[in-house]
C-alpha cells in the first residue's frame, strides 16, 4: 500500500532522515520505534505532505505522493494524526470533527462517519458542544482520532497517541487502534511506548537518528535481546 | 428558515439605524461637526472590521494595514480629480486596486510567521507611503487636494457591505478554515486545508475593505497626505481590534465606535487628549485582558439566554 523508497529529508542543513525505506502493506498496523530524534515524527511528517524529501521516493497504492501538496494527500486517503494532538482550542468538539471532514463533499456520508466516531468515542459525544481545549489530555488525543477518522482515510498515521496519558487510558487509546484497524483502516504508528506499540502491531521497524536499524514482525522485535535492552527496559 | 430571519433581522435594524440618522441630518440637526464624526466612525468600523478578519479570525498578525488604506485613498482620489470618475466607481478602483496591493504584499510575506510577518507589513505599508510621498503627480509631501464628496450614505453602505461580506466568509466553511489556521496551523495543513491559498485570501479581502474604507477617508478631508498613513494609523487599527477582542466580529465594531466617540470629544482638550486617551486604552485592557468581548460576539449573549430559557 505504502512503499517509501530510500528517502532523505532534512530540517535546513540538519539531515533527519538518511536514506530511510519501509513499507506497510494493507490492513496492517506497522509501528514505527525509536529514541527521541531518531526521526519518526519527521517520517510522517514527510509522508503526509508538511515536508519534502530530498531524495527517493514515496509510493502510495501505486502512484508518487512525494513533494505533493497536504491537501492532495489527504484527498487521496492519509490522514495525521499530530504529535501533541493539537486540536483546534477555541472551536467545539463538533466543529473539529467538521473541520476533519474538511475535503469531503457529502454530507451524508459526513454525517454517518460522525455518528460512527461518536460510537467509537463516547465520550467525545458527551462532550459535543464543549470547547476542545477544555477537554483533558485523553479526550483531546481521542478528539484528535476521531477528527482524522472524518477524512474517511485508507491509512492513518499516528504520532505518539499515548504521549501525556495515564496508563489506562493509554490502553484505552490502543484498544480504539486496533478497533479501526479491524474495521479496515491501515495504521502507521509511531510511539515511545515500544511494549505497548509491538503488542497491537503486525510489524515493526526500528528507527534509529534517520536510519531502520532493525524490522521484523512485532513478536520477532517484542523477543530480540536489542529491542529489550534498549527500549523496552529489563532484560 | 431561522438563518435568514436572523439576517433581515440585522438588515432592518441597520435600516432603521441609516434612516434615522438620515433624517436627522436632511432637517438639519446633525452639524458638520456630528455628521464628520460618524463618517470617522464609519471608516473606523470598516477599518477594524477589515484587519479582524486578518488578524481576529485567520491570526496573521499584520500591522500594515494603513498601507492599503492609503492605496484606496490615493487611487480612488486620482480616479475622481484627475480622470474625472464617479465617486462609486472611485471607491470601487480604489478597494480592488488595494486588494491587488494586498495580493502583492501578501504572496511572498505570508510565508513568514508571527513577529517576522508583523515586521514585514510594517514595511510594506511604509514603502507604500513613501512611493505616495515621493510621485508628484499626487502632490507629494503637499499631499492631494481632494473635493468632498464622502456622505453618510456612502460611508453607511460601506460599512454595511463591509460587516455583511466579512461575518458571512467567517461563518462560511472558508471562515472555518482560517480559524483552523489561526488555531494551529500544522493540523490545519494536516486537515488538507491549503493554508497559503486562505491566509492571501484573508489578506487579500481585508485590503479590499481597507480600500473602500481609504476612498471614503480620502474624500472626507478636502486633503491626503502621506503623512497621515504612517504607522502610528496603522497602530490606532491594530487597537481598535485588539481592544475589541481578537476574533469577535462585534467587538472591533464596538471599539471603533467606542474609541472615535473618544478621541472626537477629547480634541476639546488638546493638550491632555493623548493622555486621556492612553488611560482609557490602559484601563479596558486591565479590566478586560481579552478585549471588550474576548473571543465572543455579542449575538452570542442573547443565544446563551435563549438557552438558558428552553432548559427551564
Amino acid at each position: 500500500m505504502l512503499k517509501v523508497n530510500d528517502i532523505d529529508v532534512y530540517y535546513g542543513n540538519i539531515q533527519a532522515l538518511k536514506g530511510l525505506s519501509l513499507e506497510v502493506n494493507e490492513g496492517e498496523i506497522v509501528t514505527l520505534i525509536g529514541a527521541n530524534g531518531a526521526g519518526k515524527s519527521t517520517l510522517l511528517k514527510t509522508l503526509s505532505g508538511l515536508l519534502k524529501p530530498k531524495r527517493g521516493s514515496i509510493e502510495y497504492l501505486g502512484s508518487a505522493i512525494d513533494g505533493k501538496a497536504a491537501q492532495s494527500i489527504v484527498k487521496a486517503g492519509i490522514s495525521h494524526v499530530p504529535e501533541g494532538r493539537r486540536v483546534f482550542a477555541n472551536m467545539t468538539v463538533e466543529e473539529n470533527l467538521e473541520l476533519g471532514a474538511y475535503l469531503r463533499k457529502d454530507r451524508e456520508g459526513i454525517k454517518k462517519d460522525m455518528e460512527h466516531v461518536y460510537e467509537l468515542f463516547p465520550r467525545l459525544f458527551e462532550r459535543h458542544k464543549q470547547l476542545s481545549g477544555t477537554l483533558s489530555g485523553g479526550e483531546q488525543q481521542m478528539l484528535a482520532m476521531g477528527r482524522a477518522l472524518m477524512a474517511k482515510p485508507k491509512l492513518i498515521l499516528m504520532d505518539e497517541p499515548s504521549m501525556g496519558l495515564a496508563p489506562l487510558m493509554v490502553k484505552n487509546i490502543f484498544n480504539i487502534i486496533e478497533m479501526v484497524n479491524k474495521e479496515g483502516v491501515t495504521v502507521l504508528l509511531v510511539e515511545q511506548n515500544a511494549n505497548m506499540a509491538l503488542s497491537v502491531a503486525h510489524r515493526a521497524y526500528v528507527l534509529e537518528t534517520g536510519k531502520i536499524v532493525l524490522s521484523g514482525s512485532a513478536k520477532e522485535l517484542q523477543e530480540s535481546d536489542e529491542v529489550k535492552a534498549a527500549y523496552l527496559g529489563g532484560l | 428558515m431561522k438563518k435568514s430571519k436572523v439576517f433581515w433581522g440585522y438588515a432592518i435594524i441597520a435600516l432603521v439605524l441609516y434612516a434615522v440618522v438620515q433624517t436627522l441630518i436632511s432637517f438639519g440637526m446633525v452639524n458638520t461637526h456630528y455628521q464628520n464624526m460618524l463618517i470617522t466612525m464609519c471608516i473606523n468600523v470598516m477599518l477594524a472590521v477589515s484587519l479582524h478578519l486578518v488578524i481576529g479570525v485567520t491570526g496573521q498578525f499584520s500591522i500594515g494595514h494603513a498601507g492599503f488604506l492609503a492605496v484606496g485613498a490615493y487611487i480612488s482620489a486620482i480616479c475622481t480629480m484627475k480622470l474625472g470618475m464617479p465617486f462609486s466607481m472611485a471607491i470601487l478602483a480604489g478597494a480592488v486596486v488595494a486588494m491587488l496591493a494586498g495580493l502583492l504584499v501578501g504572496i511572498p510575506s505570508l510565508r513568514l510567521r508571527g513577529d517576522y510577518l508583523a515586521i514585514a507589513t510594517l514595511g510594506f505599508a511604509e514603502i507604500i507611503r513613501i512611493v505616495f510621498l515621493n510621485i508628484d503627480y499626487v502632490g507629494g509631501a503637499a499631499g492631494m487636494q481632494v473635493t468632498h464628496q464622502s456622505t453618510w450614505t456612502y460611508a453607511f453602505v460601506g460599512t454595511a457591505i463591509t460587516i455583511l461580506i466579512i461575518s458571512n466568509f467567517t461563518n462560511s466553511r472558508h471562515g472555518r478554515a482560517c480559524i483552523a489556521i489561526r488555531e494551529d496551523e500544522i493540523a490545519a495543513d494536516a486537515m488538507g486545508i491549503n493554508t497559503t491559498y486562505y491566509k492571501v485570501a484573508a489578506f487579500a479581502v481585508g485590503s479590499f475593505f481597507a480600500g473602500v474604507a481609504g476612498a471614503i477617508y480620502a474624500h472626507n478631508f478636502y486633503i491626503i497626505q502621506p503623512t497621515a498613513f504612517g504607522f502610528l494609523k496603522s497602530f490606532d487599527i491594530l487597537i481598535l481590534v485588539v481592544l475589541g477582542g481578537l476574533g469577535s466580529l462585534s467587538g472591533a465594531v464596538l471599539a471603533a465606535i467606542f474609541l472615535t466617540f473618544v478621541s472626537t470629544y477629547l480634541q476639546a482638550f488638546p493638550e491632555t487628549r493623548m493622555i486621556i486617551y492612553s488611560l482609557v486604552l490602559i484601563l479596558v485592557m486591565l479590566y478586560r485582558p481579552t478585549g471588550l468581548l474576548g473571543t465572543k460576539e455579542i449575538t452570542d449573549l442573547f443565544k446563551f439566554r435563549k438557552k438558558g430559557g428552553t432548559k427551564v
